[in-house]
């Protein structure tokens, strides 16, 4: 017997044009959490498909248990005990919760001896045998699209222990989760750790990295760098090997000085009972307010409000003291404002179009023409002078903005609003699913935009980058604005207190 | 920096990315060679005069198709458009006349169907954005309406005795018939052709109806009046029908309820072979001419071949399946 469950040795996997994979390794003790680290793009999802045998790789093996294997193709995979949760579920929310979890493989029984058909009592029971290994407790009849994000991946997470599973990989599982269920999710991989599951644990979150692995795996550029005991790593050591130099801050430093209260917010309060309610707030110029809650506090939900996406009953907004009419998008954007909305792919890209086209579409009234022709050239400079101050990675403005990374997206994105020179800008979650050195660029343009005066509201899941950003902190509880703390106040503790007090 | 590629490698490329127009290409010459007649200046007109008119429709339909939507009611709107125009194109001494008007000017009433035309695009453009009901069964509801105005408006006859000065015109060419012409409906298409370039190209609405398609949400949030958009979108389709219906009427020198039938899905066919993506945002003026082209040519290429024209349909389907399915591998292949 090995000392791991699993090995990958030697594995390289070229692209045309590119060399995904250049001798990456992986090796998994049963029963350890093993973190794998990395930039987007560094080569950890191309490991895992090669895992998977959704790529075959050019060189290199897979071994399990020492002997070396083939792994064919996903199904194959789960047949020797590998199984993996994305990152972005794809549930069927209409069926039930036992019948996600026996998609493709219901337990059948025979009508009459004869007919097969699905022996759903035998499924459901099943189920709950399941669901309460993920200590969950629920009707495995109730339909999936009932629960909340993180119940829906507890269930992703017993679909994916349900066979004889030695080999479970979480992808990034925390990106929407709060910090409670953070919790849950980290008591149950502890279970699953005791049931000698060697987990794969893939994420950015160096908190959470420091705090549940046992190993720690960075790669770079394909590139295999080390495998450390995560109890001897630091933050920067990690971020270090990540990035291949040495990042000195994690945060800009910030000169903005924020002025007067140039936008109020009050009593504003949504149709839908359950969402926002008289909420009240005020922004001054040059300013960055972080938005601090739990998943479920309803902040996304207020700023879309704000900026007319959602509907209100009442409440008003004042730019310098002249109230704003908005009912929607266009109305927000031509009083200066700007949304930066939390899903990039869902309501921000428009992904088979061209960067030109996506940095200009909110702005195109300024390159009309004789009433009607789009002058190219100057949407062209557009794309260029962005292209240069924010250091867009892109080949040209032609590109299609889907083939860039995430965070080079999101920079063509805050181009997008930039290009109408807003006032007041909102930025939903700006660095999810962001690498680090591309956050840190992020950061930078942030910090400058409140230096310039621009008034920054920045919603944020993730604690340090409200602290370390925020001239001050609102905090959000189911639908109420729970508190304001100044940003040098600030700390989980207090912010917690303020995320978690319902009524 | 960019290189200039040679034309032949430009003609390999597209070849690559083209294998169905390339493999019709091919199989056209064949024809032309082994067939007699096959390459003459009048089955070239007739190429040239088909292709215009299925041009319009297409041009129309991929407005809708670019912003994820689908038009139906297409076909059916070309053939109410032909009646229409038919109806209120008979000569005055004609005595199956169907109307007490006086006798109109043909582009008098080019304008009222093309009037109608814009009533029935505004009308699908309302029920999409505003009652919301998807593009596939908001057009199929319209295209049974249509085709029932139609019927009640005809009385189900077929509508003949047209002014000849309308047909004449329709059907008149720079050039003589046997020898080198140009048919005048080459010229419409082109017009249109540089029209719709212009719009997708160079105006606004054209970017907001590729963000459209791109992403709806992203393009509401970016303050695209997604609503007037599509509605516009619809309306500038009515009227390609419209006046695709009123061509076709001159063309065919008679009007009957059938006309139109079945022309939306292959407008909507030759879309898709011409390169635009039935999951929206992308498409180009230059490809649906390809579809529409290769589409024509194919019918020709059959006739020539002396196929029965029962098979056509049989052909003409298997082109459409397997057009898709080598575009569709492009993407996959990307993956």
């Amino acid at each position: 017997m090995s000392e791991f469950v699993l090995e990958m040795r030697d594995v390289s996997k070229s692209f045309p044009g590119v060399k995904a994979l250049d001798h990456a390794q992986l090796k998994l003790r049963p029963g350890t959490v093993h973190a794998l680290m990395g930039e987007n793009g560094a080569g950890k999802s191309t490991l895992m498909k090669c895992m998977f045998g959704i790529y075959k790789m050019d060189e290199g093996a897979i071994y399990i248990d020492g002997e070396k294997t083939t792994i064919q193709n996903p199904l194959d995979a789960w047949d020797k005990g590998i199984s993996m949760v994305h990152q972005e579920l794809q549930p069927i929310p209409a069926r039930t919760i036992g019948e996600n979890i026996f998609l493709g493989r219901y337990p059948l029984k025979k009508l009459l001896g004869i007919f097969p058909i699905v022996d759903h009592e035998k499924m459901y029971a099943d189920t709950e045998k399941l669901l309460k290994r993920v200590r969950m407790d629920f009707d495995p009849r109730k339909k999936l699209g009932t629960l909340s994000v993180s119940q829906m991946q507890s269930v992703e997470i017993a679909k994916a222990v349900a066979g004889n599973c030695r080999v479970l990989i979480l992808d990034e599982p925390t990106s929407s989760l709060t910090q409670n269920e953070v919790e849950a999710l980290f008591r149950i991989v502890e279970d699953l750790k005791k049931e000698n599951v060697a987990i794969v644990y893939i994420s950015h979150k160096m908190d959470e990295i420091l705090r549940i692995s046992d190993e720690v795996t960075i790669m770079r550029d394909g590139h295999y760098i080390g495998t450390w005991e995560a109890k001897q790593l630091t933050t920067d050591f990690i971020i270090t090997k990540m990035v291949g130099r040495e990042l000195t801050n994690l945060y800009p430093k910030r000169e903005n000085v924020p002025g007067e209260v140039v936008f109020e917010v009050e009593d504003f309060t949504s149709i839908n009972p359950r969402s926002f309610r008289n909420v009240s707030f005020q922004l001054r110029k040059g300013e960055i307010l972080g938005v601090a809650g739990l998943v479920g506090a309803q902040r996304t939900e207020l700023m879309e409000g704000i900026f007319g996406t959602r509907s209100h009953t009442k409440g008003t907004v004042r730019y310098q003291g002249k109230e704003l009419k908005i009912n929607r998008p266009k109305d927000a954007i031509d009083q200066g404002i700007a949304m930066l909305t939390e899903d990039r792919r869902g309501s921000g890209i428009m992904g088979v179009l061209s960067v030109a086209d996506n940095i200009s579409i909110a702005s195109l009234n300024k390159y009309v023409e004789h009433g009607i022709v789009l002058n190219t050239k100057k949407i062209d400079e557009l794309v260029e002078e962005n292209r240069q101050k924010m250091n867009i990675k892109t080949p040209s403005g032609k590109t299609l903005i889907q083939s860039l990374s995430g965070g080079n997206q999101q920079k063509v994105l805050i181009g997008r609003w930039l290009a109408n020179n807003p006032e007041v800008l909102i930025l939903d979650e700006p660095t999810r699913g962001i690498d680090v050195g591309a956050k840190y660029e992020i950061y930078c343009i942030i910090a400058d935009l409140a230096k310039q005066g621009k008034s920054i509201i920045m919603i944020s899941s993730e604690m340090g980058e409200l602290i370390g950003m925020s001239d001050r902190i609102m905090v959000m509880c189911d639908g109420r604005m729970t508190g304001v703390i100044d940003g040098k106040d600030a700390n989980q503790e207090n912010i917690m207190a303020l995320a978690t007090k319902f009524e | 920096m960019k290189t200039k590629e040679s034309f032949g490698r430009k003609v390999l490329k597209y070849a690559k990315a083209n294998p169905i127009v390339v493999m019709l290409v091919i199989v056209a010459i064949i024809v032309g060679i082994t067939k007699e007649n096959f390459f003459s200046w009048k089955n070239f007109g007739n190429l040239m005069s088909n292709t215009a008119i299925r041009f319009l429709i297409a041009l129309g339909v991929s407005g809708c198709l670019i912003t994820k939507g689908t038009d139906l009611s297409a076909g059916r709107q070309v053939g109410l458009a032909a009646c229409l125009s038919g109806i209120l194109i008979q000569r005055g001494d004609y005595t199956g006349r169907l109307t007490q008007l006086p006798e109109l000017n043909m582009f008098v009433v080019l304008l009222i169907v093309v009037a109608i035309g814009i009533v029935l695009g505004i009308i699908n453009g309302l029920i999409i954005t505003l009652l919301k009901v998807p593009p596939f069964i908001a057009t199929l509801g319209t295209q049974t309406i249509v085709y029932g105005i139609c019927l009640v408006v005809t009385d189900a006859q077929p509508i003949g005795g047209f002014q000849k000065s309308f047909i004449d015109l329709i059907n008149g060419r720079i050039g003589q018939s046997n020898g080198f012409h140009l048919p005048y409906l080459l010229f419409v298409a082109l017009l249109f052709g540089l029209y719709f370039w212009f719009l997708y190209n160079k105006t606004r609405h054209g970017k907001y109806m590729y963000a459209i398609g791109g992403n709806e949400v992203a393009a509401e949030v970016s303050g695209v009046n997604t609503t007037k958009t599509l509605i516009l979108i619809y309306t500038t389709a009515g009227i390609m029908y419209a006046t695709a219906g009123w061509l076709l009427a001159a063309k065919t020198g008679g009007a009957s309820t059938s006309m139109g039938l079945g022309y939306e899905l292959e407008a909507i066919a030759a879309c898709t072979i011409g390169g635009v993506s039935t999951t929206g945002g992308v498409g180009t003026v230059s490809g649906v001419l390809v579809g529409v082209l290769v589409f024509e040519l194919l019918k020709i290429v059959l006739q020539f071949l002396g196929v029965n024209p029962y098979y056509n349909y049989i052909v003409q389907g298997l082109v459409i399946v397997i057009a898709v399915a080598l575009d569709v591998r492009k993407y996959l292949a990307k993956k």
